[in-house]
């Protein structure tokens, strides 16, 4: 393993070495000490390499990542793993606002809680936080798939588009256009592979969850929809 | 019938004929009217602006035989690359999606060919926009359709959009008749509905982690690129400045009459100030940092002809962009097409529609029978022709205020014909010395 110290070597190296991995490196197992809250850090990654951040992390932790598997052995800032487009990120503690923004493919996991906004217009991206959800969550969310073993915060899944939720829990109130929706064989099926692949198939079963996605009603404009805004 | 003369029928200032026809649409359809384009009310402008010229205490420079230089440098603050352009025009944001695959190459075969950049709009990057310019800028917009790092690494300069001049505050809104199957893939979202382009970014709040975004983004790109800062013309002083503190290289400011794919037609005539209004208050926050020119302001919003690219410059821009214009050089709303556009219910230079997707000089559409119509290399070609036309306008007036660069101008070339653009603009009213606002009067 590489092991890599942020206070001392600074992140514009951290960055510029990772993204020097190209291909099938041989040097496929990092490991990141003393980050103190860095913002950035592992952002932008495009190489099948194991990244383990040992320490809590700042803003945009695994922004835009490919390939890549980023662990972090503490907490994650704001908007982690913003815009991920494939490869997986953990998280082993809690995530701040915006977790998973945008994000188009791969895997992120949280295995805390996850604070407002989580899986914010995301585009693709499966997202499995064991513990709870902030408010306004999935918020305008497009595709992918939202597993929440807690309880969800208020406005889940406003505006949504057809991103899949799945939470556990209590959700405190729904989002406009959000709707309990019949959970079929085949969501029983890609929870349990999210599950498992989330590393919470020991922590709770597909059949434990509610399905919730969007009734659909606000996808073309109608002013007589005004008052949902 | 009485001898008396009667009172002539009058009409009233304020429920003008426009007015009550507002007023009827609204009541018929129940929906507010959305439009293409930017204001169309009558604002201070650049017309009101003048060039003094030179005299015996200015020497002029010789037209054809004298050099009036034109380049500009973008992103010199921070950027490993700065861009380096043969003229201050360029072409502003304008999506896929709003626009058509062959009307995007268009504008970079344009833009390349006059030696400037284009740039990407809010609905991801095409090949046809990337193959066809040379240099180009990556919008990076609220929505984030289609952002991925790979295009952010081979654009050459990012644009963070803060906000446009049509609608400062405003989201944006791509109707279902608009979305093909193209353009719904490279939004991720299903085809045929309307979508919604938000308001706010999703993961930052305000300068400080405005801050943190560049920085990621400068992560990412390995502090190549230069990072542009959009914002449209609401609070241009503080705006500005808190661009720069942000990190930004360059400050693009867009007043009111910049135009919009589609918005509300209220949005568009009642938020936002005129960009004349907008660049004096920029070009002070620049100075009163110590850093005008170091980051660099780009203006737009109603740039139509070289006069206006110099009078932007005189006020202190580094470069201007143009987005209607170059539309209007493609052959948008075109006298030639007005057979088509009556049967629109609409006429030539009207024509703001483009949210329909029915634009028959195949520019603002998605519909493959209408954009065939358009020829992207001889579009290029006209746009290339009108830049190309722009600035020679814009050397003859630097010229003849004697100055070498279009840098050069400055206010003190300037005077204006109304009391409003002098208080705007900063320069004395023609044959004053007298600039509203300035102590104290």
């Amino acid at each position: 393993m590489q092991t890599f110290d942020l206070a001392a070597q600074g992140l514009r190296a951290l960055n510029s070495t990772l993204h020097g991995l190209k291909g099938q490196t041989n040097m496929t197992s990092w490991e990141v000490i003393n980050p103190k809250g860095a913002h950035a850090i592992a952002v932008g990654l495009d190489a099948p390499v194991d990244v383990t951040v040992r320490g809590s992390t700042g803003y945009y932790c695994a922004g835009m990542n490919k390939q890549a598997t980023v662990r972090v052995k503490g907490s994650a800032g704001p908007g982690v793993a913003e815009n991920m487009m494939s490869g997986t990120v953990i998280i082993d503690g809690d995530a701040s606002q915006y977790a998973g923004a945008t994000g188009r493919g791969g895997l992120l996991v949280i295995k805390g809680n996850a604070s407002s906004r989580c899986g914010i217009s995301m585009k693709g991206i499966d997202i499995v936080v064991h513990g709870n959800i902030g408010h306004m969550s999935a918020f305008m969310a497009q595709s992918g798939n939202l597993v929440v073993l807690g309880d969800a915060g208020e406005a889940l899944g406003d505006s949504l588009y057809e991103a899949r939720l799945f939470v556990r829990g209590s959700v405190k109130s729904l989002g406009a256009d959000c709707i309990e929706k019949e959970m079929r064989p085949e969501h029983l099926a890609l929870l349990a592979d999210l599950l498992k692949r989330g590393e919470a198939d020991h922590l709770a079963k597909p059949e434990d969850f509610k399905r919730y996605g969007s009734a659909r009603k606000l996808y073309t404009f109608n002013i007589d929809n005004a008052s949902s805004y | 019938m009485s001898d008396f003369p009667h009172t002539p029928p009058k009409m009233s200032w304020t429920f003008s004929n426009d007015t009550n026809a507002e007023i009827r649409r609204a009541a018929a359809t129940g929906i507010y009217d959305i439009r293409g384009g930017g204001s169309k009310r009558r604002l201070p402008h650049f017309d009101d602006l003048l060039f003094l010229g030179a005299s015996i205490s200015r020497y002029p420079l010789e037209g054809y035989r004298e050099k009036c230089a034109t380049d500009v440098w973008l992103g010199t603050r921070f950027a490993k690359n700065p861009i380096h352009l043969d003229i201050p025009i360029t072409i502003a944001g304008m999506s896929f999606g709003a626009l058509s695959g062959p009307a995007k190459e268009a504008l970079g075969r344009g833009a390349s060919a006059a030696g400037t950049s284009t740039t990407t709009g809010d609905g991801g990057m095409t090949e046809e926009e990337r193959g066809h310019s040379k240099t180009l800028v990556y919008q990076y917009l609220p929505s984030r359709y289609g952002m991925n790092p790979d295009d952010l690494r081979r654009a050459d300069a990012i644009e963070v959009v803060v906000g446009q001049g049509a609608k400062p505050g405003g989201g944006g809104m791509l109707l279902g008749q608009k979305i093909s199957d193209r353009v719904a893939m490279m939004r991720n979202l299903p085809k045929g509905i309307d979508q919604r382009s938000a308001c706010r970014h999703p993961d930052w709040t305000g300068p400080d982690d405005l801050e943190i975004k560049i920085l990621e983004l400068r992560e990412i790109t390995n502090w190549e690129k230069p990072i542009y800062i959009k914002v449209g013309g609401a609070r241009p002083y503080y705006d500005t400045a808190l661009a720069v503190k942000s990190g930004a290289d360059v400050v693009v400011l867009d007043g009111m009459q910049g135009g919009t794919a589609a918005t509300q037609d209220v949005f568009i005539e009642n938020v936002g100030m005129p960009i004349l209004a907008c660049i004096p208050q920029a070009v002070k926050a620049l100075q009163d940092l110590g850093m005008h020119r170091k980051v660099q302001l780009i203006v737009s919003g109603g740039i139509r002809s070289g006069a206006d690219v110099a009078k932007a410059m005189a006020l202190g821009a580094d470069a201007v962009a143009i987005g209607t214009a170059a539309l209007i050089a493609l052959g948008d709303n075109d006298p030639a097409l007005e057979a088509e556009y009556k049967k629109l219910g609409t006429t030539a230079g009207a024509y703001d529609d483009w949210h329909e997707g029915k634009d028959p000089a195949g520019i603002t559409t998605q519909d493959p029978e209408l954009f065939k119509r358009f020829d992207p290399i001889l579009g290029g070609r006209r746009l290339k022709n009108y830049l190309k036309v722009m600035t020679l306008e814009a050397q003859t007036i630097a010229r003849a205020c004697g100055k070498n660069h279009l840098h050069n101008l400055e206010p003190e070339d300037l005077c204006a014909l109304t009391i409003e653009s002098a208080a705007m603009a900063g320069v004395p009213l023609a044959g004053t010395n007298w600039i509203p606002g300035r102590n104290g009067f």
